[in-house]
């Protein structure tokens, strides 16, 4: 499993698509209250890293730092990468953002030279979407208008590619679908994957290392060596979940436990109650 | 057609829910423009058995066929025409003078900080003097020649105008701005494609404010003072009380307006096409 990752690192790096990410020392502070504290981080090129942490532990500030959106209060991001000239960065955020007076595929074009329209309606064929590419955003679901949102982003074929909670809002089906589309796009190109989440579960179906900030500092650096496409029913998978999951919320660890088998025999109940009614 | 009627569908919907039977007869479309009609013509029934009836003085109401014999002589000899036309022009200069103005300074103060610092507070105090308390000061400015009245259009205009297209720039949402700049979008391109369009809902909506007030404010603009145009008309017809040609051009002013109107919601329509609201 471990030979796995390398092996898709190497093949990435081969490729010159990943950006490596050195973080030193790095702090925000706003209006006196620090909310990241000297933070070390090295990310491999063609890595998935995954951060969870409590809502307001400063895991979005540190994807907007990363972002370049904000601008740090101390220390430095060094992005390395092959090539020169800034590293293609894009983001995702947790609501699609899409322009509401764009039709999707100009929507896809945005910051690109006109004549790259081909272009925009191939990605969206890759997120399988090339059916949309005339209509209004505000006739698409949520779903479909984040698999836009990603679309816009693989267009310009990032080095680096920044998720805010971008699942977040999304129904628990359209979520693993998602996951599962990130995750193949992800192999497919090697670029490197910042994703900022709340639910542990996405964090390990998706990423080799499963950061936790907390109070500004990264608490927890897991990494994740299970094969892809890895599947949420492994035992392995459960007791990870279970161990960060205890982790974040300090708990010993009798509560967490019982969840995932919890998850597992809800469909079975709520089927028999059904029935019986 | 098919475009005016579903707002007009919209409005007359306990209109229908209380005639159940007429408006199931009808096809679906058809049926809200005629329902929308339906209280005009029923009111002019009503006027005309009142006038036949006698209950009404000829002086204070004429029957509507008078008036509608009125305004046939009026254009048959022209001089409706000539006056539609002057006050249409006056509308439309006083029109672009004072919405073009509006919408420049408007997105001049809405975009850059230092030129609302420099506009705003000033624009605000002028803005609560009602355009027409202006009167007297224009007749002593300009004489009551043509610029007295554009310059009372253009006034009125103004505001709705400047207010709407200010808040529009700066109710656009932060967060497609800073996607828009993380897409390398910066300068022209980025107000192009996402600040002036998310700024255009509210921009039409002082648009269509003004088209209405370019009315109101030119009645009262020609009435004052003038040689030709509905406002003149109307006065005159007062001096030798032709009730029957006052009713024409109070019924003009109406059509007018209607028609501003309609063209307002076209505009809306086309530009605000990506809209659920108008889609």
């Amino acid at each position: 499993m471990r030979n796995d990752t390398q092996e898709h690192q190497q093949v990435s790096r081969a490729a010159g698509r990943g950006v490596g990410l050195r973080l030193r020392a790095l702090s925000k502070s706003f209006s006196g209250r620090t909310v990241l504290h000297d933070i070390d981080l090295d990310i491999e090129p063609g890595e998935f890293v995954a951060i969870v942490g409590r809502s307001g532990c400063g895991k979005s500030t540190l994807l907007r730092l990363v972002a370049q959106l904000d601008g740090a209060s101390g220390g430095e991001v060094v992005y390395e990468h092959e090539g020169s000239g800034e590293p293609e960065i894009r983001i995702m955020f947790q609501d699609a953002r899409l322009l509401p007076w764009k039709r999707v595929q100009a929507n896809v074009a945005l910051g690109l030279p006109k004549q790259a329209a081909p272009q925009a309606l191939n990605a969206l064929r890759q997120v399988g979407l090339g059916q949309r590419a005339g209509e209004w955003p505000a006739v698409l679901s949520g779903g479909q208008r984040q698999r836009v949102a990603l679309a816009r982003a693989l267009v310009h074929d990032p080095q680096l590619l920044l998720l805010d909670e971008p699942l977040g809002a999304l129904d628990a089906l359209t979520r693993i679908e998602m996951q599962a589309l990130i995750e193949s796009l992800w192999r497919e190109r090697g670029f490197t994957a910042l994703l900022v989440t709340h639910d542990v579960q996405e964090a390990i179906a998706l990423a080799d290392r499963v950061l936790l900030i907390e109070d500004g500092h990264v608490a927890l650096d897991q990494r994740i060596d299970l094969a892809r496409p890895r599947s949420r029913g492994q035992a392995q998978f459960a007791s990870l979940e279970e161990a960060i999951l205890a982790r974040v919320l300090r708990h010993p660890g009798s509560e967490a436990a019982t969840e995932p088998s919890e998850d597992f025999f809800t469909p079975r109940g709520v089927h028999q109650v059904q029935w019986a009614v | 057609m098919t475009s005016v009627s579903n707002p007009v569908l919209a409005s007359t919907a306990p209109q229908e829910q209380a005639r159940p039977k007429a408006a199931a007869k009808a096809p679906r479309k058809p049926r809200g423009a005629w329902v929308g009609w339906l209280l005009p013509v029923l009111l002019l029934v009503w006027w005309e058995i009142a006038a036949q009836a006698g209950w009404l003085s000829s002086r204070i109401l004429p029957e509507p066929f008078a008036v509608l014999k009125a305004a046939w002589n009026l254009s048959a000899s022209g001089e409706l025409w000539r006056h539609l036309a002057v006050s249409s022009g006056r509308a439309a200069s006083g029109f672009a003078v004072g919405a073009g103005l509006g919408l420049i300074l408007g997105l001049l103060s809405g975009s850059l900080r230092s030129a609302e610092l420099l506009l705003d507070t000033t624009l605000q105090m002028v803005r609560n003097i009602p355009a027409l308390a202006l009167i007297p000061l224009v007749i002593l400015w300009f004489g009551i020649d043509e610029t007295a009245k554009l310059f009372l259009v253009s006034v009125g205009v103004f505001f709705p105008v400047y207010l709407n297209t200010f808040h529009g720039i700066r109710s656009v949402d932060q967060g497609l701005i800073e996607m828009a700049k993380s897409y390398g979008l910066s300068g022209w391109p980025l107000y192009r494609d996402v600040i002036l369009p998310g700024a255009l809902p509210s921009i039409l909506v002082g648009l269509r404010f003004a088209l209405g007030l370019v009315w109101v404010l030119l009645i009262v603009a020609e009435t004052i003072s003038a040689q030709a145009g509905i406002g003149y008309m109307t006065m005159n017809a007062r001096e030798f009380l032709q009730t029957d040609v006052v009713l024409v051009g109070i019924l003009l002013y109406a059509l007018l307006g209607k028609l501003a109107d309609t063209a307002a919601r076209a505009l809306e329509r086309f530009f605000l096409r990506w809209h659920p609201g108008y889609q």
